[in-house]
């Protein structure tokens, strides 16, 4: 019972902290009528519905919102509005200036296991009117709070595959499934699928153990973040980006 | 219904005797039971030597009832067995469940909750939220309120509710007094029979009008689809 309180109290400072830090996106009630609100709202539909609304670009069963919580409103959880305002950016991962629209082709590339839509596509126009609009009033140029997953201290012990699996089964299965399958509903994605064919590929961010360990620790499990220690996030990412999934397929092509 | 309102009240009664109460159960079994049906197994229509059968307050048909009684038409099986087994140990604590379900064998359990997840009756009248408590039930229901650390509860209960298996219950088409009383119940820590402190947590986090709003917005929408 001590725990049970101590984790929720854990959870609830957690939460607080993050939120008053942060900067808060304007309502979807605040979506203006027109031309520009409908992209707006287009843009949110392919985020969270993104195999039905980007159809013949996924290549999964993920959505945008998989990963970044909330409709990518959540401090902590990579939200969109402080990702807006921090790009055009040089990226190692293709050693180029990459615009946001060239972002989110990554994404889809690798997160989504797809392909990625043309640089001039009303898909991708929509999307960062989403995320332009989600920024509205927030610092250009300014790496925000909340931007990202905040960055774990290095693991005191090295992130062992082993103890993640005996982790795994205590936080996470019955959410994602025995097998990191996921779990479906009604024919709807309900918990995405951490590994397999239906989830992000070798390419993707999260197939980084020190981005997956953050998401997790943050995040995970709903309505929990932080709840989790650190050692156990490493230990969750090194088994879940242990287990098979899609190639890269910038390294299939050679 | 009527009829198994009326059973359900009288279950309690200690002075009434065997007999009577098997008779009426059967009675309200009959009343229940939609004239197409396949029959429900035995479990559900008679019970046990020493209980009713689930029919006497659930209905063969699994519509419960607006006393507390859940309906379980549709029901999610998996979860539906983890109550029962709940319910024996003591893990759920309930006056009217307890003392059945320590009568109640695995197989049972396994065949009541599998012919109850096979229902799918129409869901029966349930008290329909204004338009304020639709809108704040339908804003929780898919979108949630992270200020509040409360993900959406279909994020985990799936479209619309409709569940999602083997662990989380269906909500669409529930009883509202029920998932009322339930809400109240994990706030107040009297229920916690939850994996991982998942619903305590964010029960805990809602206010009574968000669980008024939820409850009655969940019951007005229409049962398995």
């Amino acid at each position: 019972m001590k725990r049970l309180l101590l984790a929720g109290f854990c959870t609830i400072a957690f939460a607080a902290a993050a939120h008053a830090a942060g900067f808060t996106p304007p309502p979807e009630s605040a979506i203006p009528q027109g031309p520009f609100g409908d992209s707006v709202r287009r843009g949110e539909a392919i985020f969270t519905d993104t195999q039905k609304n980007a159809h013949g670009f996924t290549g999964n069963v993920l959505t945008c919102e998989n990963c970044h919580l909330d409709r990518g409103r959540k401090a902590d959880s990579a939200p969109m509005w402080a990702a807006w305002v921090i790009y055009p950016q040089f990226r190692s991962k293709n050693g180029k200036i990459n615009s946001m629209a060239m972002r989110i082709q990554g994404c889809f590339q690798f997160s989504i296991n797809g392909k990625a839509p043309p640089l001039d596509s009303a898909l991708l126009t929509d999307l960062q009117s989403y995320f332009f609009w989600l920024a509205t009033g927030a610092p250009t140029g300014k790496k925000m709070p909340g931007q990202g997953f905040p960055e774990l201290p290095k693991a005191a012990k090295t992130p062992d595959a082993h103890r993640g699996a005996l982790a795994y089964q205590a936080h996470c299965a019955l959410c994602h499934g025995d097998k990191g399958e996921g779990r479906v509903s009604q024919g709807k994605m309900v918990f995405p699928p951490l590994w397999g064919a239906q989830s992000y590929n070798k390419g993707a961010g999260m197939y980084r153990v020190n981005t997956a360990a953050a998401f997790i620790r943050a995040n995970m499990p709903y309505s929990q973040g932080g709840s989790l220690d650190a050692q156990t996030a490493w230990d969750l990412a090194a088994y879940i980006n242990s287990q098979p999934r899609p190639a890269d397929p910038r390294k299939a092509k050679k | 219904m009527p009829h198994s309102k009326s059973i359900c009240g009288v279950i309690g009664m200690a002075a009434l005797n065997r007999t009577m109460q098997k008779a009426l159960v059967c009675i309200a079994t009959l009343c229940a039971l939609p004239a197409n049906a396949a029959s429900p197994p035995r479990i559900v229509s008679q019970g046990t030597q020493q209980t009713p059968g689930c029919a006497s307050c659930h209905g063969a048909a699994g519509d419960g009832s607006l006393v507390g009684v859940p309906r379980l038409a549709g029901q999610i099986g998996g979860y539906m067995v983890k109550q029962l087994n709940d319910f024996k140990t003591g893990r759920r604590a309930s006056n009217v469940m307890q003392p059945i379900a320590k009568y109640l064998s695995a197989g049972d359990v396994r065949t009541a909750a599998a012919w109850y997840a096979a229902q799918s009756h129409p869901v029966p009248a349930n008290p329909t939220p204004n338009a304020a408590q639709h809108a704040q039930g339908e804003t929780l229901a898919r979108v949630g309120d992270w200020s509040r650390n409360i993900p959406s509860c279909n994020s985990c209960h799936g479209p619309d509710g409709s569940g999602v298996a083997p662990s989380f219950p269906a909500l669409r088409g529930q009883r509202p007094d029920y998932v009322i009383a339930q809400l109240k119940a994990w706030k107040a820590g009297q229920r916690k029979n939850d994996p991982m402190h998942l619903m305590g947590g964010v029960a805990a986090a809602l206010t009574d009008a968000d669980v008024n709003a939820v409850a009655l917005y969940y019951g007005s929408l229409g049962g398995k689809p």
